[in-house]
């Protein structure tokens, strides 16, 4: 059924301008990293004892989990509904999860204070806090993910180093319990990153602090899953001068629209319900934030997909699919930092160099990683394009 | 291949067994974990004079830090100030309008420090359970179990635990303890109640303070609020107080009447009691591969697999 060709390595020139970009972003980022774990989180970051929460949890963390959804969701269409048309685009996005998640955690053993002590909700259960459900969850899905990544490395290196031939053997059988535990634990973490917040009734903004939130950032997560994956194969196969993969991201892009229909139709029907639409037109901050995020990272994007003519283009699906990203990126921060406030609190929050330092470090790093791991394994299967001209 | 049919059918039929063992039970109803015969203490606003001993005497039972300006010094009174990882209670200075006999503006005083809540956002939403509300009442910090996530700065809606940013391996979250020690001997006393020159500070059962509260108020209506501030609020707190004017203007502010933790709580237990919706999600996903896609179960080679088969 696949007309596609295998996925194969990608013979393009490593050292370009932009993987130098990434580099000086990474080093950048170690520095700042070495002043934290010598000043403190006071040295680098402007977190304060009314701003517990920033860019870190926000971005890193926050905004990092749901654009890595485009690992279980291609997953879920390809492996469980048996479209096997998708199957190009899901060794990309299980790299992407891959790495996503890692950064995650890396990103999570900065910002806490004990970095040591990380390992301590294995031990201590608190089955009461949302944080531990979520992290419980990200560590075993985690796991998952590399699990699901063995068959990739092993196709490569499975002659050279026999345990990676021999794991790919017994997973050969198993991997379908993976493949259905990634998409139930996905589900878990999350709606529980949007629970998360509203243990904070009193500082989160009426706008965004509902009891659906765990709903609606489930809903964002799936219905950004291929948004995704369209806006980062576009990039990659740009950057790496291969075939434009349209024939499957077109249709990849069909689904979302039914996807990002259902999130629009819950997120509005909650702020008449709840008739919050009261505080759109006060002007603050908060208001424009909102409306920024809800229209032009739902509701043009949405319609722009319903338009054949966009989901046939290159480029304009590529700056659909980009708004849609955005939009769920702006919603996690503006629900971790946008909508955050305390009475309390005697001045505002704006992330510091340093905090912004590690957060762009941290992006450029899987970047870096996605770009290394093409190279050498087996995760692309457009073929690089004839260089003419 | 039959082995790995076999294979799928006992996974399957083991998370449907999981799921008949919990029939009905999945639906949590969420109770109030509030200990019965909490401690707690009443601050009588309309007392306190501000004389800041309690800070003096809280910073020596909990051996803090020197602070910058000693603790007669008025001119801290200048600015609103929050407890923090130094100072576990703090006296403000209001001026809300009112007058004494010789036509001088009136201050009030108000002492900031933990609530010691009956139902604490920061305890439920600790990841390991460092912090924890005790059965004397006391909400209490264990170093070691705390990693440092600060989601119980989040949670507490009196902004309360206080870190200690510039610490790079082991910072702490720094509160109030309700002088856990010394109310678990017999007969001992907060720092802060014990030198209270006033008496402003009364410690006791949280259900004896709330009478005395009220009877207090009821006594001299003219000049108290009708209103015993944590006695509703977030479902109730073991600090009370009453005041002679509105809390509003005190930055006491309003605080829901629901225990803070009671939404999440819900959601978490009715999602994961027994793993009961974990458990059915896998089932149906399960049942959809099974259907729609079961070579990826069986192993059988689907027409896209071909090429990769070993064989
Ligand atoms: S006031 Fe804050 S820190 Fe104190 S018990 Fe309540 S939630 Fe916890
Ligand atoms: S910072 Fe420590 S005490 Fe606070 S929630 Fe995290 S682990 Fe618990
Ligand atoms: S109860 Fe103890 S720790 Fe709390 S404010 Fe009073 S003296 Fe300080």
């Amino acid at each position: 059924m696949s007309e596609h060709a295998r996925p194969a390595p990608v013979a393009a020139p490593f050292w370009t301008p932009g993987v130098l970009v990434l580099l000086f972003l990474m080093i950048n980022a170690g520095f700042f990293i070495v002043a934290r774990y010598i000043g403190g989180l006071a040295a680098v970051t402007h977190l304060s004892q009314t701003r517990p929460w920033g860019l870190w949890i926000g971005i890193d963390v926050a905004t990092g989990v749901a654009l890595a959804a485009g690992g279980f969701t291609t997953a879920a269409l390809a492996h469980i509904f048996g479209r096997h048309h998708y199957e190009a685009v899901t060794r990309p996005a299980l790299l992407t999860a891959m790495l996503g998640y890692t950064f995650v955690a890396i990103g999570l053993v900065i910002d806490i204070g004990r970095s040591w002590a990380i390992w301590k909700p294995l031990v201590f259960w608190q089955p009461n806090s949302v944080l531990f459900e979520v992290a419980m969850c990200v560590v075993i899905y985690l796991h998952v993910l590399y699990i699901e990544f063995i068959p990739v490395v092993a196709e490569r290196f499975g002659d050279r180093i026999r345990i990676l031939a021999v794991l790919n053997r017994i997973l050969d059988k198993t991997m379908w319990i993976f493949i259905i535990a990634g998409v139930v634990l996905s589900c878990m973490h999350q709606s529980g990153l949007g629970s998360l917040m509203l243990i904070a009734p009193t500082k989160v903004h009426p706008l965004w602090y509902t009891p659906l939130l765990p709903l609606l950032f489930l809903l964002s997560a799936i219905a950004v899953g291929y948004p995704m994956v369209i806006f980062e194969t576009t990039i990659a196969t740009a950057s790496l001068k291969l075939e434009d993969e349209m024939e499957v991201l077109s249709p990849l892009s069909r689904i979302t629209i039914g996807l990002l229909g259902i999130y629009l139709a819950l997120k509005i029907g909650d702020m008449v319900v709840r008739g919050t639409y009261v505080y759109l037109a006060d002007g603050s901050s908060e208001s424009i934030s909102f409306l920024v995020e809800i229209i032009f990272g739902v509701i043009v994007p949405w319609i722009l997909l319903m338009c054949p003519a966009v989901r046939r283009s290159r480029r304009w699906l590529f700056i659909t699919c980009a708004m849609i990203v955005g939009g769920v990126a702006l919603n996690r921060i503006n629900v971790f930092l946008v909508a955050f406030n305390t009475p309390y609190a005697e001045q505002s929050y704006f992330p510091s160099i340093g905090e912004i330092s590690i957060t762009a470090g941290l992006i450029a790093g899987i970047i870096f990683m996605y770009r290394i791991a093409v190279t050498y394994l087996p995760v692309i299967s457009a073929r690089r394009r004839e260089v003419t001209s | 291949m039959e082995l790995s049919r076999r294979g799928f059918f006992k996974v399957m039929g083991a998370s449907g067994a999981a799921l008949a063992a919990t029939p009905g039970k999945a639906k949590a109803t969420w109770k109030s974990k509030a200990p019965p015969d909490a401690y707690g203490c009443l601050v009588d606003l309309g007392r306190c004079i501000g004389c800041r001993k309690c800070e003096l005497a809280c910073n020596k039972v909990n051996g803090l830090p020197e602070p910058e300006k000693p603790f007669d010094d008025v001119t801290v009174f200048n600015q609103r100030r929050r407890p923090d990882d130094k100072a576990f209670t703090v006296v403000n200075r209001y001026y809300t309008g009112r007058t004494d006999e010789r036509n001088q503006p009136k201050p009030t005083f108000v002492k900031v420090q933990c609530m010691h809540c009956q139902d604490p956002a920061c305890a439920s939403a600790c990841i390991t359970g460092a912090l924890h509300k005790n059965e004397n009442g006391a909400v209490t910090w264990n170093p070691a179990k705390c990693i440092g996530c600060r989601y119980c700065m989040v949670a507490c809606p009196f902004q309360i635990p206080a870190y200690e940013y510039s610490n790079p391996i082991t910072p702490r979250v720094r509160k109030c303890t309700f002088c856990f020690d010394r109310i678990s001997e017999e007969g001992g006393t907060p720092g802060c109640a014990a030198i209270c020159p006033v008496e402003a500070i009364t410690f006791g059962r949280r259900s004896e303070l709330l009478k005395l509260a009220h009877q207090r108020i009821k006594r001299d209506p003219v000049n108290y609020v009708q209103h015993v501030y944590g006695e509703k609020e977030v479902g109730g707190t073991s600090w009370l107080y009453i005041s002679q004017v509105p809390f509003e203007k005190i930055d006491s502010y309003n605080m829901p009447t629901r225990q803070i933790p009671k939404l999440t709580e819900t959601i978490q237990h009715t999602i994961f009691s027994y793993l009961w919706a974990p458990i059915t999600l896998f089932g149906i996903l399960g049942g959809a591969m099974w259907t729609l896609n079961r070579q990826q179960i069986t192993g059988k080679s689907g027409p896209g697999k071909e090429k990769e088969d070993r064989s």
